[in-house]
């Protein structure tokens, strides 16, 4: 009977677009219709509006039927900094193809360029955003995707900027191939379900390039985060995979690549993280397998903020950090396993590619840093090096069950 | 030719030389002596401006030393123990030290008086004590300069290069040069000196001809002048 | 000067210590990179070894070189030469001999393991200049303890001190103080600290470039200021200049005054 009903208004549409009403909607700056608010009040259910290049000039564009809006040549929709700029409150709505600018900015109230409300399979691609607050804002909707977006946001401080791309109780969305700048959080993700958030890059943001709260069973994999202020976030949420992403150059005090906090039964695997001052930074999160990641140039690898219980470190390089594993308690209930460790100067007499004697990634000097952080100057000092093997030999400080027993010998390639 | 007037040295606590006045005019053969330790060398390190005196003034040909270095162009020096850089070979020395001084030919006529053609390309490490000698002699007397300082420069000379020595000397002094030299053999210097300069605990105890000290110390022959000198002032 | 240093030169180059010197480095450079095949560690090695031998090899070849020298000095002396060209003639003599067995012995390698089409380049020229900073500052350091020394043996005993001092102990006092006074702003001291020991000096040029991510954890500001903008390499230099013309000056100095 549903089906049934579908084919005939469907059949209707063909009809009453044969007859005259037309099923595709042109606006052009000297068309009959000249404007996108018009366009969408004339069009029907799963009309077709084809904007032509040009300016126009209009915000609070409100899209409450399921309509593909199409952009030939980029028109530019300018919200003149009044408001915000789109709105898409019914289902089924697919937006394409426009460069949106000048979104308002306000201390109440969050305009986005373009706002998806309690709305189901909407598409957004091939949008560019620039001089925005928020960028794509997904409220209580599911099943939408996000992809070839290019959103160049000119935040400066982070309380008066938005996010770039944020999912707000929303779940199964896609988001994929977007490349977001210079805004506050590149892509956020609040109380949102089993997304998946793939081959994106997010560079220079101000706060983190993602960004993920109470937000469970979500994948991201293929992302670029380089260069944002303080990397990217991971906190209170489940389950989460996360995937041959790069996080890259991410310096500052408060600054890592990745930062988890309250994580449980995560997967991080075949990551890279390079120059950023602290890799991974860990606090309160168990049972993650951390696997053939790629620890390179950083200033800390891996720093454990403690109660962290029962994780896994196999198979993975860790490669010129000034410091690969810092930990502030003497309690160690995690497995560091068939690593390799570039820092690591034992022998493989058997040459089974296994070091014969274990390796002990945590190093007296990392105490004395945490403790007192100007003794950072030291760093490679010969002095320092004495007294690191000598904890080495015998561990005081340094958690004495902290070890790889299987330390590898050559880089591992996967 | 070097003037000398109160001039006071001191290493440590050791006090070499207290108050020496010296004038040397030019030409002739100078003597230095005295006993060991009585401030000889430290006197003419002194004109030559190595040890620096901790008062009193110096000057070589009407000029003062102090601070200078182009002096040193006037003076010949024969160090006392001829000890040189020993991975150097002769050739290279002798080159090194005409590159440093200015040009010369003497040191052929001079390499080939000593026979030192076959040392030649020879290390000077390898170079026995009286060989040196002659190399330090060679380079010493290749500058054609108004002063000569000699520090023992008999040592390690087998005889007929002590007769060519004083040859040397001899024709230098023809030249009308002034030749400073001090020395323990008391027969050479009895032999070729015009007058002597006697050192004692850091002053000038006599400075004259040879017959003047002989009479001076009621002394027939030089050597037993010196001694009682000695004798004298060590009783 | 020029003809001294000339002299000095040829004179070293020639003895069998510059051969050992350039042998060594080329043998660490050729096991660092051949063996090893990973020019990021070769890197951190040989900062290492730059920082701790350079300055060790600078002060023993100093001492040992003007003790040794002595009889070539008296001869010099006697010349008609200035006092201050013969020593700064021989000082350069050494330390560039010195470098030039570093630059070579370590270049040699790197240049036929292909450095020129690697972006650790630059990390390597950071590498070689300290270790040249490093010759010139404490050869010339030896050369003031030979000179304040007439004794051999104490000279050397001094020359090993020198090195032990600020090789480890300075380091380890340095770590005591700031550890004891963790409760005070640290970071202009830990900067001064720094810039008072030509090897910490050194490290922190070479930190820079190889740990810059870990140097911008710390929140100091002007910890930030020095590690963040190029103003700490430019300052370093110039600390590094500082330190080679002091002793410098003071070799002038003295060896005016000595007696020989």
């Amino acid at each position: 009977m549903k089906c049934f009903l579908q084919h005939s208004v469907f059949l209707i549409l063909v009809f009453t677009s044969y007859i005259g009403f037309s099923q595709t909607i042109n606006v052009c700056e000297d068309c009959s219709i000249s404007s996108i608010k018009s366009a969408i009040k004339q069009a029907k259910n799963y009309d077709t509006i084809v904007i032509k290049k040009g300016t126009y000039k209009e915000y609070n564009i409100v899209i409450d039927k399921p309509l593909t809006i199409i952009g030939k040549n980029y028109p530019v929709i300018d919200g003149e900094l009044k408001g915000e700029v789109i709105t898409i409150i019914s289902n089924n709505v697919t937006v394409d193809g426009l460069f949106v600018i000048n979104v308002g900015t306000s201390y109440t109230e969050d305009y986005a360029a373009i706002r998806v409300r309690r709305s189901k399979h909407f598409v957004i691609k091939n949008i560019v955003l620039e001089k925005l607050f928020f960028g794509i804002y997904i409220e209580k909707s599911s099943y939408g995707k996000i992809y070839h977006n290019k959103i160049i946001g000119d935040a400066i401080e982070e309380y008066n900027s938005g996010n770039g791309i944020q999912l707000w109780y929303s779940n199964h969305i896609e988001i994929e191939h977007n490349y977001v700048e210079h805004v506050r959080d590149g892509i956020y993700l609040e109380f949102s379900d089993d997304c998946l958030i793939k081959n994106n890059v997010s560079a220079e943001n101000l706060r983190y390039g993602l960004h993920f709260m109470f937000s469970n069973d979500d994948v991201y994999q293929d992302n670029t985060f380089e260069n944002n202020g303080a990397g990217v976030a991971v906190m209170f949420s489940k389950k989460i995979k996360m995937l041959n992403n790069i996080f890259k150059e991410n310096w500052g005090t408060a600054s890592y690549g990745m930062l988890l906090k309250e994580i449980n039964d995560a997967e991080i695997i075949g990551n890279t993280f390079e120059e950023n001052t602290i890799g991974i930074n860990i606090e309160g999160s168990n049972r993650i397998t951390y696997k053939n990641n790629n620890f390179t140039n950083n200033g800390w690898a891996i720093k454990v903020r403690g109660a962290c219980y029962a994780n896994r470190f196999l198979e993975n390089n860790f490669l010129y950090n000034s410091f690969d594993i810092s930990y502030n308690s003497k309690v160690n209930d995690n497995v560091f396993d068939k690593n390799y460790w570039s820092n690591y100067t034992g022998y493989d007499l058997d040459k089974n590619g296994v070091g014969d004697i274990p390796y002990r990634p945590v190093k007296l000097f990392s105490y004395i840093v945490n403790r007192t952080p100007e003794t950072i100057i030291l760093l490679r000092s010969l002095f320092i090096d004495l007294i690191d093997f000598s904890e080495k030999v015998s561990p005081v400080f340094t958690p004495d069950n902290l070890m790889d027993n299987n330390p590898l010998i050559k880089k591992i390639t996967w | 030719m070097v003037s000398i007037q109160n001039l006071y040295k001191k290493f440590g606590k050791n006090q070499v030389l207290s108050g020496v006045d010296l004038d040397i005019n030019s030409g002739g053969i100078f003597a230095v002596l005295g006993p060991n330790g009585s401030g000889k060398t430290t006197l003419i390190k002194s004109v030559l401006g190595m040890v620096i005196p901790n008062k009193g003034e110096i000057s070589v040909l009407g000029n003062n030393i102090k601070n200078s270095s182009n002096y040193r162009y006037k003076i010949d020096y024969l160090p006392q123990i001829a000890n040189f850089p020993s991975n150097l070979k002769v050739k290279e020395l002798v080159k090194m030290i005409k590159d440093l001084r200015g040009y010369t030919t003497e040191d052929l006529r001079l390499i080939e008086l000593f026979k030192l053609e076959p040392f030649l390309n020879k290390k000077l490490g390898t170079l026995s004590g009286g060989t040196k000698q002659k190399v330090n002699l060679v380079l010493t007397f290749m500058f054609n300069s108004p002063l000569i300082i000699l520090d023992e420069p008999t040592t390690g000379l087998d005889p007929i290069s002590l007769i060519r020595l004083k040859d040397l000397i001899q024709v230098e002094k023809a030249k009308g040069k002034t030749i400073l030299i001090t020395s323990h053999i008391m027969s050479f210097v009895e032999e070729v000196s015009d007058e002597i300069v006697f050192l004692l605990e850091g002053k000038i105890y006599f400075k004259g001809t040879i017959s003047e000290l002989k009479t001076k110390t009621n002394q027939p022959d030089f050597e037993h002048a010196i001694a009682s000198i000695l004798t004298d002032n060590h009783a | 000067m020029l003809k001294i240093l000339k002299y000095s030169f040829f004179d070293l180059m020639r003895s069998r210590w510059s051969y050992v010197y350039f042998a060594f480095y080329l043998l660490l450079g050729i096991v660092l990179l051949f063996l090893n095949n990973d020019l990021s560690k070769a890197v951190i090695t040989l900062m290492n070894v730059i920082i701790v031998l350079v300055p060790l090899i600078g002060t023993i070849f100093g001492v040992m070189y003007f003790y040794n020298s002595k009889e070539f000095t008296e001869l010099l002396l006697a010349q008609p030469l200035k006092r201050s060209s013969i020593f700064l003639g021989q000082y350069l003599g050494v330390a560039l001999s010195l470098s030039m067995s570093l630059i070579l012995g370590l270049g040699l390698p790197f240049v036929f393991y292909g450095l020129f089409k690697s972006n650790t380049i630059w990390d390597f020229s950071l590498l070689l200049i300290t270790g040249t900073f490093l010759t010139l500052i404490f050869t010339a350091l030896a050369f003031n303890i030979a000179l304040s020394n007439e004794n051999k043996i104490k000279g050397f005993g001094y020359a090993i001190l020198l090195w032990l001092f600020l090789a480890i102990i300075y380091d380890g006092i340095f770590l005591m103080t700031l550890v004891l006074f963790e409760d005070y702003p640290l970071d202009k001291l830990s900067l001064i600290g720094t810039m008072l020991n030509p090897i910490d000096l050194s490290r922190t040029l070479i930190l820079l470039k190889l740990d810059i991510s870990a140097l911008l954890g710390y929140t100091g500001a002007i910890f930030k200021q020095f590690f963040g903008t190029s103003f700490g390499l430019i300052i370093s230099f110039i600390m590094l200049i500082v330190w080679v013309v002091l002793p410098v000056l003071r070799i002038v100095f003295k060896a005016k005054k000595k007696d020989f």
